[in-house]
């Protein structure tokens, strides 16, 4: 536990200056590096035609799906014709059509689902041109719906931000410093970066053995920071390409839970700097957010360690020698590495995995899938706090229902409108995961994919689609995903999942930027107290127990009873 | 058109910028600052690759120390028709499948066999799962030292020097903390076949 507790000591300070430096990324603060930065955006605004005046919410989203729109197709192109273009060494051939469509909407959606393995599936110019681009720009975009939204809660008018301008910032003054920083530790550690085909080599007992190798670390980087998680080769950061060290694994885990984290951090300054604390490093709104993600983060991660620690019964029965369960995980990780990179993977959704999450002991596997359904532990770059935003309106009406008092926010009512959209963005997501589940197992094509028995079975189906709704991107790794039925539904599902919210979430901020901010009375509820985390985190549990508790009790809970039973 | 060409232009700038100019850039710095690691850290006989120190492979001279169970048998193979090409992952068992408990009890059996002298209760779990990569270079100690009489048995190498050897190419926790003791078995076994190689 000794080096959990130090990792998570380290994030701390870490996330809040971050948080700091986005803050003035996103307010276009005076910065030194402005010499440096500035004229590469100018000249990028210039090349494409960009105005920097303010938008509405309807224009910002309207640019945003246009622009992701112009990506998807630029990449599902060049994925059909791969095998023709340059930097192919390995000889790959084209990608079949709905792997295609899956692989886009994957990548451009930060779901990073993969139904194909790097190694065999994507040419090195493909790995660069779709992959790593998609990993940059599905990132900014996040960040940058999760700004507009922001600003809006805080704004007295609606017309504030440019899509463009948020955009290309984050990209060039945020993602692409810190990317091509860690890119250079992770090949320190021992990542190749190297566009020469893979080496077949004779071992000392004279067999062949074959080494994949690529572009690997300008991928690895930008897939944890940007919370992407879509692994160059199969078995993701399990592989010691990917993941060569005990360092490699803190700083790909500290990476990954940097902006997510740091976009909380933004947020309460924000509300902070409204209210004259010019000083703040948190905020008081920040902080309470912040520690009910903690609380949540920390009970997974406890959960995961101990069900891990103990190990696998059926292990036990053989009579050997078992000190936690080690199926599917790596030696140089052992438990404690493993148990935390699994919670923050989930938590955050990013979906890098350093062991095989099939293989995790019932309850182990119970708790990455759950911090996908609920989909708020601090969740993807921007998404996450937009998530949880609509739970704090939620826990505000809930509460002021309670207490009788008209809800409001930062001084702006919650009205009739507001609660609709509300209500409809924490549906979707229960609707997409519970909703296809219950289609996949009523098909054969959906049961196909299934390669465990019992139980287990079950968990594959849920986990896949939890994780594509949630736009998390790991997998129970075992199921037969790269089938049409998988490859199509799973699509829908990250589409949706993804865009579907992000647009009413705007909508509602939208309408709330509108109204006139009301002064505070004795009456008002406080949002920014202990009292206020605290119910937020029961809200966020009750809801997501309610809605997902009998799905996981045919899954998880029905293995783990007939295992430990 | 204004509202379809920017988000278009944008999106080129974007591809040229993130996809190309940037994993590049950090190709040729990485060749220039980092090149062993950045090629794969390759260990070499001669100019010849005869190994990666950090991916794992399959050894069955009884003289070798033997890795963990491998889902992708390590990519090693010796006739290329019977290799599905280069792949990583597990077995991705769920805890309750009994095809873990067979595939672990034909191995605990196999095992047994080749080490006549250890007992079943001793064998480290760790030794008969698969790791998740399936090219898991690392064991524990203690899946090594296991093993430790039949290399002494068939490499005429004194326990002494086995174990010497082991110890050499064990990495402990970083700072005393992070990670696990972790063996080598990669750089381990071309230690064995070198001390071989001077003894006869």
């Amino acid at each position: 536990m000794l080096q959990i507790t130090l990792i998570l000591l380290v994030y701390l300070p870490v996330v809040l200056i971050t948080g700091r430096y986005l803050y003035a990324v996103a307010m276009q603060e005076k910065m030194v590096m402005d010499k440096v930065y500035q004229p590469i955006e100018h000249r990028i605004y210039r090349l494409a035609n960009i105005s920097q005046e303010a938008m509405t919410g309807k224009q910002y989203i309207i640019a945003l799906l246009i622009t992701n729109a112009c990506m998807i197709a630029i990449g599902y192109f060049t994925l059909r014709i791969q095998q023709w273009l340059f930097l192919n060494p390995n000889q790959i051939n084209n990608m079949e059509a709905t792997l295609s469509f899956n692989t886009i909407i994957s990548f451009m959606t930060n779901t990073n689902l993969q139904h194909y393995s790097g190694e065999s599936g994507l040419t090195y110019l493909s790995q660069m041109l779709v992959i790593i681009f998609m990993m940059f720009t599905s990132a900014a975009t996040g960040y940058a719906v999760c700004m507009a939204f922001c600003k809006r809660l805080i704004a007295k008018t609606d017309t504030i931000g440019n899509f463009y301008v948020d955009f290309v910032r984050v990209i060039i003054r945020v993602l692409l410093p810190l990317a091509f920083l860690v890119g250079l530790l992770l090949v320190w550690q021992g990542t190749p970066q190297t566009v020469q085909q893979n080496v077949t080599l004779t071992t000392i007992e004279g067999t062949s053995q074959d080494i994949a190798l690529g572009p690997v670390a300008s991928l690895e980087s930008i897939k944890h920071l940007g919370t992407n998680g879509g692994g160059f080769f199969g078995a993701n950061s399990s592989t010691p390409f990917e993941n060569p060290t005990v360092i490699s694994n803190m700083i790909e885990m500290l990476a990954m839970m940097l902006l997510p984290g740091a976009c909380v951090v933004v947020f309460g300054l924000l509300v902070a700097k409204r209210f004259q604390h010019q000083r703040a490093w948190l905020g008081k709104q920040g902080t309470t957010i912040f520690a009910a993600m903690s609380v949540l983060f920390l009970a997974g991660l406890l959960i995961v360690y101990f069900a891990e620690q103990q190990g696998n019964p059926m292990i036990d029965e053989l009579g050997i020698a078992q000190q936690g369960s080690m199926e599917g995980k790596e030696t140089r990780f052992g438990i404690e590495q493993s148990a935390l990179f699994t919670t923050v993977t989930t938590a955050f959704t990013t979906g890098t995995v350093n062991n095989m999450h099939d293989s995790l002991t019932p309850v182990g596997g119970l708790v990455p899938l759950f911090n996908m359904m609920l989909n708020v532990v601090f969740g993807g770059i921007g998404v996450g706090l937009m998530n949880m935003m609509m739970y704090v309106l939620l826990a505000i009406f809930i509460a002021c229902l309670m207490i009788g008092r008209t809800p409001q926010f930062l001084g702006k009512k919650i009205e009739q409108k507001e609660m609709k959209f509300m209500a409809l963005s924490i549906l979707i997501h229960p609707v997409l995961i519970l909703g296809f589940s219950a289609f996949a197992v009523m098909t054969s094509a959906g049961i196909a994919g299934v390669t465990n028995p019992g139980a287990h079975g079950l968990s594959q189906i849920l986990y896949e689609y939890a994780s594509s709704a949630a736009n998390n991107g790991s997998g129970f790794e075992g199921l037969a995903d790269n089938s049409t039925f998988w490859n199509v539904t799973t699509g829908l599902v990250m589409f949706f999942g993804r865009y579907l919210t992000m647009i009413l979430q705007l909508a509602i901020a939208s309408l709330l930027a509108n109204k006139a901010i009301n002064a505070e009375s004795v009456g008002t509820l406080q949002t920014d107290t202990p009292t206020f985390t605290i119910f937020l985190v029961a809200i966020v549990v009750l809801i997501g127990a309610l809605t997902f508790l009998p799905a996981l009790a045919l899954g998880p809970i029905t293995e783990q009873l007939l295992m430990f039973g | 058109m204004k509202k379809l060409l920017s988000p278009l232009l944008l999106a080129v700038i974007m591809l040229v910028i993130c996809g190309l100019m940037y994993p590049l850039l950090m190709t040729g710095v990485a060749q220039v600052v980092f090149p062993y690691q950045a090629n794969g850290s390759m260990i070499k006989e001669g100019d010849k690759p005869i190994a990666s120190a950090l991916i794992g492979q399959q050894y069955t001279a009884p003289y070798y120390l033997q890795g963990r169970v491998s889902a992708v048998h390590y990519n090693t193979y010796t006739n290329l028709a019977d290799f599905a090409g280069v792949a990583s992952g597990s077995f991705n068992y769920a805890p309750s499948n009994p095809a873990l408990q067979e595939r672990m009890t034909a191995d605990i059996a196999k095992f047994l066999a080749q080490n006549p002298t250890v007992k079943r209760a001793d064998i480290p779990a760790e030794l008969m799962t698969a790791s998740g990569s399936g090219l898991d270079p690392h064991i524990t100690v203690a899946s090594a030292n296991i093993q430790v009489p039949r290399i002494v048995k068939a490499s005429g190498l004194s326990t002494t020097e086995v174990q010497q050897i082991i110890e050499a190419n064990t990495t402990n926790k970083e700072f005393g903390i992070f990670g696990q003791v972790t063996v080598n078995v990669v750089t381990a076994n071309l230690a064995i076949k070198a001390a071989m190689a001077q003894n006869s």
